[in-house]
């Protein structure tokens, strides 16, 4: 009986799953040859070695968008090594390495935080983060690497964490008797069985935050200074290939300048989709090991 | 006592009267017309576009006019393509766009752009060279301009911003911005930041000018709307409006509420000269 219900609600949703997919599916190759197709005047040799140089200076003749695309590396990059440890950390004491009560709260203010607007973390960067390093360091304005690092860690750590946290909880349950049985602690089960098969779920929580580092553009555009060029220091300024839309979208839009933007969302497009499929070829080496 | 009172009422009621009708002249053209008035493009505009827009509906509820963002390039390519009937601009459309859309220019104010500083700076002047210098790289700290020992923090808008190109021309004279300048996306945002980096130089449009930070004097002038009013204060753009051609019907009465003495008012308070 339960199961003919089953295959009845199925054989309603299955075809509407199916035609969501295909319009989400047709929606992503639109934007792919949208991007493409905008992209096209910038493919002649000429015009194309003008893009990829590490020279921006529109009003004189250089549209390089590398300094973009080192700017967005290094950006997520540094905040995901940031974010990784302490949410790892957070995670490992809401498990079991620390006491209940203070872990549901801890675990209530991570979901609490993907709540938050980014304008509103990038604010609060502007009038404490940003004073704080010109204070400390003595050196630059302030608006840093540094600065968007610590405000896309922010970012990124409820996303890694809820990403562990429910990897955790697939896993929690498969090993609970045995742990009981072999008479370990909640932290020992953690420590000893948990972790040590969580991997894929570790790799996929890595790549979802440096994903949306990525993807970010009110911190880095508020944060970082967006100069331009590559940092020399993390106290110095730095501009990510999003902010570097958001700054340039403005302009005349029949410049070489505006058309920069669509080489910019075409690497950030197919990066992410390299990321993904990157998830994915994780994923199934996974199951075949397991 | 009681006659001074009454005496006081209607010299008030005339005075509220008389600035009523005053302000009804320049509505009466939109009397009994009705129809819809587009306008995109420069953001500096919409203070004065809404507040003008707020007085005609107000006064005619069978006209709807709608206002939009997106920059003074944005304005005078959809207005130019016929998408909007009024594309504002904070730079003079170039030749190449009036002699391809057939744009006419109504330029309706007068704004400057002010070089800031922290508002706690010792310094008080500074020259054209000196500004040109520090905006380059050659000049890296405060005290060789008479300030305290401190690394000066440039600060410049993005390309798209007209207040940029204003002061880039009138003022660096097309000369070299050093590459680890911070860039700000809004007139807002720099006032912002400079106004919370001791050592910050940057630039803002003079509407946006208050307490926050502080524009020392150019070249021995100071820096106010009526320095730039008068021409002594050489960075000042003009605001316009464009139309594709010349304008008809209630676009035609729009553009001359805005360019007439009724709107005098709106661009003070936006902080612009009217021009």
């Amino acid at each position: 009986m339960h199961r003919t219900a089953d295959r009845r609600t199925g054989s309603v949703w299955l075809p509407a799953c199916r035609f969501s997919a295909a319009v989400t599916g047709a929606a992503v190759l639109a934007i792919l040859l949208f991007l493409l197709w905008f992209s096209l005047p910038l493919l002649d040799a000429d015009t194309l070695s003008k893009l990829l140089s590490w020279e921006w200076r529109p009003f004189q003749g250089g549209f390089g968008i590398l300094p973009m695309v080192a700017g967005s590396l290094l950006l997520s990059l540094s905040a995901l090594l940031l974010a990784f440890p302490v949410s790892v950390g957070i995670c490992c004491f809401a498990h079991g390495m620390g006491p209940s009560g203070p872990a549901a709260y801890l675990l209530r203010l991570v979901k609490f935080m993907t709540s938050v607007p980014t304008v509103v973390y990038g604010f609060v960067g502007v009038f404490v983060l940003v004073p704080l390093l010109r204070e400390a360091f003595r050196s630059g304005s302030g608006f840093c690497w540094l600065a968007a690092a610590v405000g896309l860690a922010v970012l990124i750590l409820p996303t890694i964490v809820l990403m562990l946290h429910s990897q955790f909880m697939l896993i929690e349950p498969q090993v609970t008797l045995t742990a009981a049985a072999l008479g370990m602690s909640p932290a020992q089960r953690l420590l000893h069985l948990v972790i040590p098969i969580s991997g894929r779920g570790f790799a996929a929580a890595l790549v979802l935050g440096f994903g949306r580092a990525l993807g970010d553009t009110m911190i880095p555009l508020m944060l970082a200074g967006n100069a331009a060029q590559v940092p020399g220091s993390l106290l110095e300024s730095l501009r990510t290939m999003t902010a570097h839309i958001a700054l340039v979208v403005a302009t005349d839009s029949q410049s070489l300048a505006y058309l920069s933007l669509f080489a910019c969302g075409l690497i950030l497009f197919l990066s992410t989709t390299l990321v993904n499929l990157g998830l994915q070829l994780l994923k199934r080496s996974g199951e075949d090991n397991g | 006592m009681k006659r001074l009172s009454l005496f006081l009422c209607l010299t008030v009621f005339s005075l509220a009267f008389g600035i009523q009708a005053a302000c009804a002249d320049g509505l009466d053209a939109f009397k009994g017309k009705e129809g819809s008035i587009s306008i995109a493009g420069g953001t500096a505009h919409i203070p004065v576009m809404k507040d003008a827009a707020k007085a005609i509906m107000s006064a005619n509820p069978n006209i709807r006019i709608t206002i939009a963002g997106g920059g003074s390039g944005v304005g005078i390519q959809k207005v130019g393509e016929g998408l909007v009937d009024i594309g504002n601009s904070g730079r003079k459309a170039s030749d190449a766009e009036v002699s391809k859309y057939g744009l006419v220019m109504f330029p309706f104010a007068v704004d400057g752009v002010a070089t800031v500083i922290h508002a706690e700076n010792p310094v008080q002047a500074l020259t054209g060279d000196q500004v040109r210098a520090i905006f380059a790289g050659q000049i890296t700290n405060w005290k060789e301009v008479g300030g305290n020992d401190g690394v000066i923090n440039v600060y410049a808008r993005d390309e798209s911003s007209g207040t940029r190109e204003v002061y880039w021309k009138k003022l660096l004279n097309k000369g070299a911005v050093v590459a680890s300048a911070n860039v700000v996306p809004s007139n807002g945002a720099m006032k912002l930041a400079v106004s919370k980096d001791p050592n910050a130089i940057g630039y803002v449009s003079i509407g946006h000018l208050d307490g926050s930070v502080k524009a020392p004097s150019l070249d021995g002038v100071e820096v106010n709307q009526e320095a730039a009013k008068s021409g002594q204060y050489p960075v000042v753009r003009k605001l316009y409006m464009n139309t594709k051609g010349e304008p008809q019907g209630i676009v035609k009465s729009f553009v001359e509420y805005i360019t007439g003495p009724d709107c005098v008012e709106f661009i003070k308070a936006a902080g612009y000269i009217p021009f």
